[in-house]
């Protein structure tokens, strides 16, 4: 495990100081960005939705029997913007996103494509890790930023047309306005970059480690997923911490 | 990016070894390939044939030993800046996401040595020797084996390297793409003057292009020389690898 992890700080210090090539790379980035956007976008509107709505539909009725119906704007609004967005979009993508290039990579892997791109003297790293570090770490906050605000209309539909609470649009996010300011949004836009970095770096150590056939790739697919999802669920934490601190 | 300016280099290999899994694979491998030579490796299959490759190539690293190419360390930081190596797949190896021109013209775009205009008179001039001009905007998954084989070939070609590695090229080809395969490889070392490795058990055509030859058996050196020597070598695995063959002289069916 701590082998693992050294080989991803490792990966991700080796991307890092790539990142001056970035610009050569455009294309690539440009495909990756278009690829996530195309495969991931509708799920994480319909998956923010009804995130969006449950919540309203769990705090609603017990605040309204205390009349603090109120104060469902302002719960959905942090909580979406601060913790289920990013964490929800984050599991989402690396179980969309981060699986299939940890199967595309382990395929060029196993197939010798990544040894002819050495042999070309093309680094692995320029050409395929980069792009796609890039990529992730653009695509999931903005995914995000599409998450809160459907996650925000979820939750005001719930509020608006659940009978047990019933206040209106405008009370709703009136409400919503009051409790969450710019500062939580970036807070959560923090968070997701950061677990793009995770994603990435994962899916692409897990890719270029593969060995072995099918069964290697399939391996790798499912290592990468489920250590990805176990580094945000740990990461998530120690960054709540230190945000609330900076707070 | 004028090869003539850059004639093969030669390789040394001493006393390498390698094990993989407590195994050894490579025990101790001693040889030189000179500038401009087709030098071929046979063996039978698990010899470490292509084990040696990869180091040759440095996508290993030896546990011992040491690789000299032009006189340096294969490992020395820039070597392959200073020295244009490449290698023919027995897979092919084509990155499947690319089209066939854009694999073929991969180096020269990754690298910016050409302008797209010129990569693309490049790769169409290097598809058309190897008889693939129609297939520049296939992918590698619509090709036969021996088309991707080819196309890989055009990639290497494109490199105008000093030094070639061919691991099995004729293996999955039918008997005509294979001699078309020999001629591509002595045609290359005629024109280029590249040193030319060549991996393969195939004795057709390890005695038809070698200027010299090894036979390795697990991970030793069995016989190095001259295809004439070679034939002329008493090892007992050696003769047995010379004369194998399939006329068993199966009865006739009763009906």
């Amino acid at each position: 495990m701590f082998q693992d992890i050294g080989q991803m700080l490792l990966l991700l210090g080796r991307t890092a100081r790539a990142l001056p090539l970035m610009v050569r790379h455009r294309r690539k980035v440009c495909e990756q960005l278009f690829e996530i956007g195309n495969a991931s976008l509708l799920m994480a509107c319909v998956l923010s939705l009804f995130i969006g709505g449950v919540l309203a539909l769990q705090t609603g009725p017990v605040l309204a029997e205390r009349g603090l119906q109120g104060f469902i704007g302002q719960i959905v609004g942090l909580s979406m913007c601060k913790e289920l967005a990013p964490v929800m979009m984050a599991v989402l993508i690396a179980g969309r996103i981060g699986s299939a290039m940890a199967a595309e990579i382990g395929s060029m892997q196993v197939y010798q494509e990544i040894d002819a791109l050495r042999t070309m003297n093309i680094s692995p790293i320029h050409f395929l890790v980069l792009p796609r570090l890039v990529a992730i770490m653009v695509a999931l906050p903005v995914l995000v930023v599409f998450a809160m605000l459907v996650g925000w209309l979820g939750g005001g539909l719930v509020a608006v047309y659940n009978f047990q609470i019933g206040i209106s649009f405008e009370a709703y996010f009136n409400s919503l306005r009051a409790g969450v300011d710019l500062l939580d949004v970036v807070n959560g836009l923090l968070k997701s970059g950061a677990f793009g970095v995770v994603i990435g770096v994962v899916a692409c150590h897990q890719g270029l480690q593969t060995i072995g056939g099918p069964r290697g790739i399939g391996r790798s697919v499912t290592k990468a997923v489920v250590n990805s999802i176990i580094l945000i669920l740990i990461l998530d934490y120690f960054l709540t911490r230190l945000l609330l601190h900076l707070d | 990016m004028n090869s003539a300016r850059h004639p093969g280099v030669s390789v040394q290999v001493r006393g390498l070894r390698k094990s993989l899994g407590g195994q050894p694979v490579l025990d101790g491998l001693d040889f030189e390939v000179e500038r401009g030579e087709i030098f071929v490796i046979m063996g039978p299959s698990g010899s470490g044939k292509t084990v040696l490759l990869k180091h040759l190539i440095g996508l290993e690293t030896a546990d011992a030993g040491e690789i000299l190419i032009g006189g340096e360390p294969i490992q020395a930081p820039g070597m392959m800046d200073r020295c244009r190596m490449a290698m023919v797949f027995q897979s092919g190896a084509l990155l499947n996401s690319l089209t066939v021109g854009e694999n073929v013209g991969l180096y020269l775009a990754e690298h910016r040595l050409k302008p797209p205009e010129e990569i693309a008179r490049v790769v169409a001039e290097k598809l058309a020797l190897v008889g693939l001009q129609d297939a520049r905007d296939k992918m590698p998954g619509e090709l036969s084996g021996g088309m991707r084989k080819r196309a890989s070939i055009a990639r290497a070609l494109v490199i105008e390297p000093q030094l070639i590695f061919y691991d099995e090229p004729t293996s999955e080809l039918d008997p005509l793409m294979a001699v078309t395969v020999a001629e591509e490889i002595l045609k290359l070392n005629r024109r280029l003057q590249v040193t030319s490795i060549v991996v393969t058990h195939d004795r057709d055509l390890a005695f038809g292009i070698a200027h010299r030859m090894a036979l390795i058996d697990a991970g030793r050196m069995v016989s190095i020389g001259t295809p004439a020597a070679i034939r002329a070598h008493p090892h007992p695995l050696l003769q047995r690898f010379l004369s194998a063959d399939f006329r068993f002289h199966p009865e006739p069916m009763t009906p």
